[in-house]
């Protein structure tokens, strides 16, 4: 499945003249349709439900991205890749942006040829372990066999820290999440390894949550965030500023109740720069005056995403910890609309 | 065709190139020619410039980086630190090993199952018929997967073997543990070791290459004792009493190198989290060893049938008249008669087997596949040279295994003069 796709990027790379060539706006819009990148099933940031639609914070940037560029927040086809073929699919066209809790490094940056378009949330990579298996700290995991998903910064860090205290472990690669909650389950690794939204994601799928710990080491940072091609700007721009409007809208308290309301105009600058009342932002950045404004309107602002996807009260259960707003004392901090 | 001579004298025309059927062979294969080197070179020409269009270069420097990620099982010395050329090799080395132990158990289960297809035993042979039916009807990924799940969910995990009263206990005489994370063997272990010899690739054992010094020392005096023994028997028509010469050969001087070495056996003890000591026979291994063996056997269980059963009844019969017993009948008549129909097919099947190896994927198994055309691919970005070096690898590989191959079946075949 994954050789196919690679061979696929390696084929359309021949193939298709000049796929980065043009300006991915202007694909996208022509198209009428975001393609975004996501994971083939993560709970609180890319699953489909029941009915096929797609939820999650990954999600939600997406939709606004396409409420942006499209004007529907709908107007999103959502392809599933897994940890190995993400960057693949990006770099071959085949998605026009990745928002894939995938962790922001230098060398995706640099020699990837990616562009991030910002941080959607900070994270950082720890371990979960049955409550039975009696570990209380990362430090007494010697010998453990530890299931990672392949493909993923987390190989690296998990190989780097066990190095580093001079204990050894026993790697299972895995594919895909639904594959390693299957061997964790039945008890085939002792530990899985990930970054903390993950695993928390993933333990409010199993039965009986309360039987498995999240340790409270934190061994690596994971600043995850959408990313597209490197070499568009415009497109690039869209991606980061529609992700800063999300995160300016909650410092500003504009929400999916209010944001009709401000738009028609309020007494601070900054909001009527962001929906349109004023200056010329939006056309900055090839777009119409309401831009941020649908992008808003789409699935609310930051913290209303994140609330209703993996806050406190979802099963998932986060706490806004080090994604709330710089005011509140976390890391949440949008750059100026001026 | 036969021309008339008269046909050349005619002048040379430009339509003759499509009209004479002496020159359209070659048009035809000259103009398919450019058109082949025409849809290569644009190809090419596309690769390189989408590539620089995506801002990347074409080199295979990456392999000399870092690797950063782990790997095991591993047969030579690996650290995260070593580079990704080594992450290559010690994925090469996995895969070579599970595709030499698939082939040599897939041959085996094959020839069982080819020639008790035959029996005369309904029982047997409806249940061979079963076999090969129900294994090479369904994709070998699913056998692989099925292994694998069959391993991981219904085998004690390593802690049920911990405790007062163990839910688990370890078989054969507490030697070997079956758990959910594959099966732990004792190993030979040496007391009084030679130690290692470095190389440039990895350590090399000592005590391995006395023991197949010693191996083959006592195979070359096999070898004259038999010579003798043919010598005997047609000089004399009477062939000595050889079985026990044979076993002192092979077991004194085995014997008296394991003890100088102090031989014993390191058996799998729970420590920690997990068993150490002795092997591990991961998973993943056995999964793709055992799916990658039933799924072959059954094609090399009907390359097998279809060998012996182009042999005429009559070699049979002949054999049996002359009055060579079944067993001698099948061994020095059928057989190598048989050979020569078996083997070209049974190179298909181990490059199958070969290149089956990578459905390890699915299972965790770190092959090359999984190490250069996964891993690294993906930390580097470097899928081009990735796949490009990937598919040259499994190229030389077939390539040499049918090499190997084809010297045999020179070997077998049937000497035409």
């Amino acid at each position: 499945m994954k050789m196919t796709i690679a061979l696929a990027a390696i084929a359309a790379a021949t193939l298709t003249a000049g796929a980065a060539s043009a300006g991915t706006m202007a694909d996208v819009q022509a198209r009428g349709k975001l393609n975004c990148g996501v994971t083939g099933g993560q709970a609180g940031f890319s699953a489909p439900d029941a009915s096929g639609v797609w939820h999650g914070m990954d999600v939600a940037y997406c939709r606004a991205v396409a409420a942006a560029v499209l004007k529907d927040p709908n107007a999103v086809t959502f392809v599933p890749t897994t940890g190995q073929t993400r960057f693949t699919a990006l770099a071959s066209g085949e998605v026009d942006i990745l928002s894939r809790t995938t962790t922001w490094t230098f060398s995706r940056d640099v020699d990837l040829k990616f562009s991030f378009a910002g941080v959607n949330f900070y994270d950082g990579q720890t371990f979960m372990v049955p409550k039975a298996l009696g570990a209380k700290t990362a430090k007494d995991l010697d010998g453990a066999t530890i299931c990672i998903q392949t493909g993923t910064t987390t190989e690296l860090n998990l190989a780097e820290y066990f190095r580093k205290n001079d204990m050894t472990y026993e790697p299972v690669p895995v594919e895909n999440n639904a594959d390693i909650q299957q061997k964790y389950l039945a008890g085939a690794c002792d530990v899985y390894t990930s970054d903390g939204s993950d695993l928390a994601s993933t333990r409010s799928s199993f039965k009986d949550p309360q039987e498995h710990i999240i340790l409270a080491d934190v061994i690596s940072k994971e600043p995850l965030g959408p990313l597209v091609r490197q070499g568009d700007d415009q497109w690039a721009d869209v991606a980061r500023w529609t992700l800063n409007a999300l995160i300016a809208a909650e410092e500003f308290g504009i929400t999916t109740e209010n944001v009709e309301k401000l738009s028609a105009g309020t007494d601070n600058p900054e909001i009527n720069r962001l929906l349109g009342k004023e200056g010329n932002l939006g056309e900055q950045l090839g777009l119409d005056a309401a831009w941020a404004k649908r992008a808003i309107a789409a699935e609310g602002n930051y913290g209303e995403i994140f609330a209703r996807n993996v806050g406190e009260k979802t099963p998932i259960g986060l706490a806004r910890g080090q994604n709330a707003l710089w005011e509140q004392g976390g890391l949440m901090y949008a750059v100026p609309f001026r | 065709m036969a021309m008339k001579s008269g046909a050349s004298r005619e002048p040379f025309q430009l339509s003759m190139l499509f009209n004479d059927s002496r020159y359209r062979a070659r048009t035809i294969q000259v103009f398919a020619f450019i058109i082949l080197v025409l849809a290569a070179t644009w190809l090419l020409d596309n690769t390189i410039r989408n590539l620089a269009a995506l801002g990347k270069d074409f080199s295979f420097g990456f392999l000399w980086s870092t690797a950063g990620y782990d790997i095991s099982p591993r047969a030579i010395d690996y650290s995260s630190t070593s580079s990704h050329a080594r992450a290559a090799l010690v994925g090469l080395l996995n895969t070579l090993i599970v595709a030499a132990m698939a082939c040599v158990t897939a041959t085996i289960l094959g020839v069982f199952a080819g020639v008790l297809r035959l029996s005369n035993n309904w029982v047997v042979a409806r249940l061979m018929t079963v076999y090969v039916e129900s294994f090479r009807n369904v994709p070998a990924l699913l056998w692989i997967i099925v292994v694998a799940a069959v391993m991981s969910e219904a085998m004690p995990a390593p802690n049920a073997f911990r405790g007062e009263n163990p839910r688990a206990s370890m078989v054969l005489w507490d030697s070997v543990a079956v758990t959910n994370r594959g099966i732990y063997l004792p190993v030979p272990d040496f007391t009084r070791s030679l130690g290692q010899a470095e190389l440039a690739l990895g350590a090399l054992d000592l005590n391995d290459i006395a023991i197949l010094g010693v191996l083959s020392l006592s195979f070359l005096i096999h070898r004259g004792l038999v010579k003798h023994a043919q010598r005997v028997q047609s000089a004399t028509g009477r062939r000595p009493i050889t079985w026990w010469k044979s076993l002192c050969i092979f077991a004194l001087p085995m014997v008296a190198l394991l003890y100088a070495l102090g031989f014993h056996l390191d058996y799998p003890a729970l420590k920690g989290l997990n068993f150490t000591g002795g092997l591990q026979l991961r998973n993943s291994f056995i999964a793709l060893w055992i799916g990658l063996s039933v799924y072959t056997g059954a094609f090399i269980a009907e390359i097998v049938r279809s060998g012996i059963l182009a042999i005429s009844r009559g070699q049979t019969e002949a054999a049996l008249a002359l009055g060579l017993s079944p067993a001698r009948t099948m061994r020095l008549v059928i057989l190598p008669q048989a050979l020569r129909i078996i083997i070209p097919p049974l190179i298909s099947q181990y490059l199958n087997i070969t290149k089956n190896t990578s459905l390890g994927l699915a299972v965790g198994y770190m092959d090359l596949r999984s190490t250069l055309g996964g891993i690294t691919i993906n930390q580097t970005g470097r899928e081009l040279e990735g796949m490009l070096l990937m598919m040259l690898t499994y190229v030389a590989i077939s390539l040499s295994i049918s090499v190997v191959m084809n010297i045999y079946n020179d070997r077998v075949r049937l000497q035409e003069r």
